[in-house]
């Protein structure tokens, strides 16, 4: 074995995103002389990033006062937004006076999020950040006193049974002070990390939706830009929490999506095939007919809100952005608290550096940040989740919305703090009675199947690497997960396809399709077992999205 | 010994691409851009040859605006020795001839003994600038090679044609284009890549070198191909197969 070659740094942030960028950007404003790496696995700027987007724009404002003049991104003000509750062939618009203000973001933006983060990287170069595509973080590296000390980047050019092939470059030490995590919802570092300092010891268990988006072109009769809808009921009825979007953006484009709670309980239940239903409702539908999709793509989210946010410091570093879990719920909005917590924990990292030697602990960055704006508004809408879980996702969304009411009429809500029962993976029912949900066929127009629309993310995947998604018990699918389940959910919460089960010589095997992943980690989430673990592939691996 | 490797900045071949509402190009807005694939094929053949010890220098170089500077450093990261890049207006057109005139003349003014480029580009798949460059030097070329090998002053080169392969002789100074199957490309290190963006990179251009870049060709409209059958139906048996085949008229 060959010594890794070493990079020193002050700081290296992992991942690409609002989070990360932010952090670089501030660290470089508040502490100039300080090096900055930051590393980002999909191939460009924005290939893995995938975001409604409505966004508040405070992120940008407090980071980058001047970014308006600067920006080379379309950003849209939103004119019109409403909610919608749709029944098999109905729209009921809720009329704008009966959602509640905490709902809402007034000067919201429609973005690419894609687009935003190109932009924020191109600052943080200009500030002399050292930005690094096509190189996956695969594991952190921890000192004698166990604390992290930086992190393990990817091998490049590995056999899939692990040899090293012509062109071979290994990975690289990155040895830094302060290893900031930002790689959104269910990064496999932070998974790595929460386990090993036990940082969601105090916490309820984190919860995931899976959100799933479509770029359209539109003939201009049909677009509206600047229009907004949120759509709650049909397709996901009381199946799964989760709703539909549509958000008219620059260019003529439409952003149509699906997010789907991870908590729902039928193991046959396809959130792909759920949101091509939501395209065929009366609501949508004609809005797609003559307009060309041009993109597809899917990423979990961290919906768990206030109850799930871990402990953010560990020994040599911080959880930040969605690898924290910052989205607020009840108002749809998750980047502009991931561009906050980038620049606080900067903050709190540049006067730490300036103090201290040796191991740096960030001891009071989680109450600096509960207390912060990020942790106000979290607090607000902290029964939002709980309550959609415990109650439904439509007797659930009612009681969460007259909380959100009440605790906007009366400054407080009247529930306490709620809490979440137990992780996503906890919530599957057996089929029963061998029931599955069935969905049509797709038309081809309007709806897809999930191998055409794979094919829309742009995916470059080495096939002759290693499978970067690992079963702890190749057994698991079908010797326990068929028999107590009645299938096996992989195969259905899927968005790519990844995960199949054929027959070969008569019996039944579980196979997995890694070159399709998209990187959304549904599967580390939901797999009933905890049995499947997706780890990084190889740097540049995975979809390349453009304008998402 | 010099050798020179002219690297293009393409659209990345995992990139879907678009044809603009108006059929005036291909959509690029925010799309993923790389080194052409051959073009790294022939770069890596270079930088093999200077790693046994036989050519002293591997200069890559790349023609267009300031944006083919990222192909230039990551020409640099992979371990070319130098880097010239001809600039151009954004948003000039330019067509294989003038490429391989400005090739021309930077062979002439620097004195490279081999020039290794890829058999063509992805995005326009012409493949004639490997052709003129060798004509206008009025040297030999060897065209779509997988294997090549470098004895004293001359070249062993074996070719792909639609026949099989073909074995040629060539002496040098000479114009070889890398077909797929010359060698697997390395990935840039990440020391490498960091090291690459701060090396310096000449900036030459075409008025410099005394060429008119003026196309000769003019593109006139860019379709998407037509649309294929949505449908796909499940048959039953290989001779449901055979009817549903001879019913769409594609046996006979």
């Amino acid at each position: 074995m060959t010594t890794l070659e070493t990079i020193d740094t002050d700081i290296a942030i992992i991942g690409a995103g609002p989070a990360g960028l932010s952090a670089a950007i501030r660290l470089k404003q508040v502490a100039p002389e300080r090096d900055v790496i930051v590393l980002e696995k999909a191939s460009e700027i924005g290939g893995h990033t995938l975001s409604g987007a409505v966004i508040d724009p405070a992120g940008l404002d407090e980071l980058l006062p001047g970014w308006r003049d600067r920006r080379d991104f379309a950003a849209v003000p939103v004119t019109r937004d409403r909610f919608h509750v749709l029944g098999a062939k109905t729209d009921l618009e809720i009329p704008d006076w009966l959602i509640p203000d905490i709902m809402k973001t007034p000067d919201g933006l429609i973005v690419s999020l894609g687009e935003v983060v190109r932009f924020l990287a191109r600052e943080a170069e200009a500030l002399g950040v050292q930005v690094f595509t096509m190189t996956a973080a695969v594991a952190p590296l921890f000192g004698d006193d166990g604390a992290v000390t930086g992190v393990l980047t990817g091998d490049l050019g590995r056999h899939r049974d692990g040899r090293p092939k012509p062109g071979f470059a290994p990975g690289v030490a990155i040895r830094a002070r302060q290893t900031l995590i930002a790689e959104g919802a269910r990064g496999s570092l932070a998974r790595t990390l929460i386990d090993r300092f036990a940082l969601d010891k105090h916490s309820d268990p984190q919860k995931y939706g899976l959100g799933l988006k479509e770029v359209w072109h539109l003939p201009s009769d049909r677009h509206a830009e600047g229009r907004v809808d949120h759509y709650l009921g049909h397709p996901l009825g009381n199946a799964a929490a989760g709703g539909g979007f549509a958000y008219h953006a620059a260019g003529n484009q439409l952003f149509l999506g699906l997010v789907v709670h991870l908590d729902y309980a039928d193991p046959t239940l396809s959130p792909f095939e759920e949101f091509q239903a939501f395209k065929r409702h009366p609501a949508i539908s004609p809005l797609l007919e003559g307009a060309t999709r041009l993109s597809y793509g899917a990423r979990a989210i961290a919906s768990g809100g206030w109850p799930s946010i871990p402990q953010l410091a560990f020994p040599g570093g911080a959880l930040m952005g969605c690898a924290a879990g910052f989205m607020n719920v009840a108002r749809l909005k998750a980047v502009h608290s991931a561009m906050r917590s980038g620049r606080l924990t900067a903050e709190h990292v540049a006067r730490a550096l300036q103090v201290e030697g040796g191991t740096i602990t960030l001891d009071s960055l989680r109450d600096e940040l509960m207390s912060s704006p990020i942790g106000k508004e979290l607090r607000r809408v902290r029964n939002v989740k709980p309550l959609w879980s415990r109650f439904g996702p439509l007797a659930g969304a009612a009681l969460a919305g007259l909380d959100l009411w009440i605790t906007q009429l009366a400054g407080r809500s009247l529930l306490g703090t709620l809490h979440h029962k137990g992780p996503d993976r906890a919530s599957f029912r057996p089929v029963v009675g061998g029931r599955s949900r069935s969905y049509p066929r797709p038309d081809g127009t309007i709806t897809f199947s999930r191998a055409d629309s794979v094919h829309l993310a742009n995916i470059a995947h080495d096939d002759d690497q290693p499978v970067h998604l690992r079963l702890s018990n190749p057994d698991g699918p079908l010797g326990e997960t068929v028999p107590r389940l009645g299938a096996e959910p992989a195969v259905h919460y899927c968005p790519a396809g990844v995960y199949e089960i054929i027959s070969s010589g008569g019996l039944p095997s579980f196979r997995i399709n890694a070159q399709n992943c998209i990187h959304c980690k549904t599967c580390d989430i939901k797999d009933p077992l905890d049995n499947i673990t997706w780890t990084p592939p190889e740097g540049g691996s995975g979809p390349t999205y453009t304008g998402m | 010994m010099k050798v020179l490797v002219p690297v293009k900045r393409v659209v990345d071949y995992s990139v879907r691409v678009r044809v603009k509402a108006d059929g005036s190009g291909i959509d690029l807005n925010g799309v993923k851009m790389s080194m052409n694939p051959f073009d790294e094929i022939a770069l890596e053949e270079a930088i093999r040859l200077r790693e046994k010890g036989q050519v002293d220098d591997v200069t890559a170089l790349s023609i267009g605006p300031r944006t083919v500077q990222d192909t230039l450093r990551a020409a640099l990261a992979m371990g070319a020795d130098k880097a010239v890049h001809i600039e151009l207006p954004a948003d000039t057109p330019i067509d294989s001839l003038a490429v391989a005139k400005l090739l021309d003349a930077i062979v002439r003014e620097d004195g490279y003994s081999l020039v290794l480029l890829g058999k063509q580009a992805i995005d326009t798949d012409l493949g004639g600038t490997g052709p003129m460059l060798a004509g206008l030097l009025r040297w030999p070329q060897a065209s779509f090679a997988s294997e090549l090998t470098l004895i004293d002053t001359h070249l062993r080169v074996v070719t792909e044609t639609d026949s099989g392969l073909r074995t040629l002789e060539l002496p040098l100074p000479a114009v070889v284009s890398a077909d797929l199957r010359l060698n697997t490309p390395r990935y840039a290190s990440l020391p490498n890549i960091m090291k690459a963006r701060s090396r310096p990179i000449t900036v030459r251009t075409p008025a410099e070198l005394g060429v008119d870049v003026t196309p000769r060709l003019r593109q006139r409209a860019v379709s998407p191909p037509p649309a294929r059958a949505k449908t796909a139906i499940r048959v039953e048996s290989a001779a449901d197969l055979v009817r549903s085949l001879r019913a769409e008229g594609a046996l006979k």
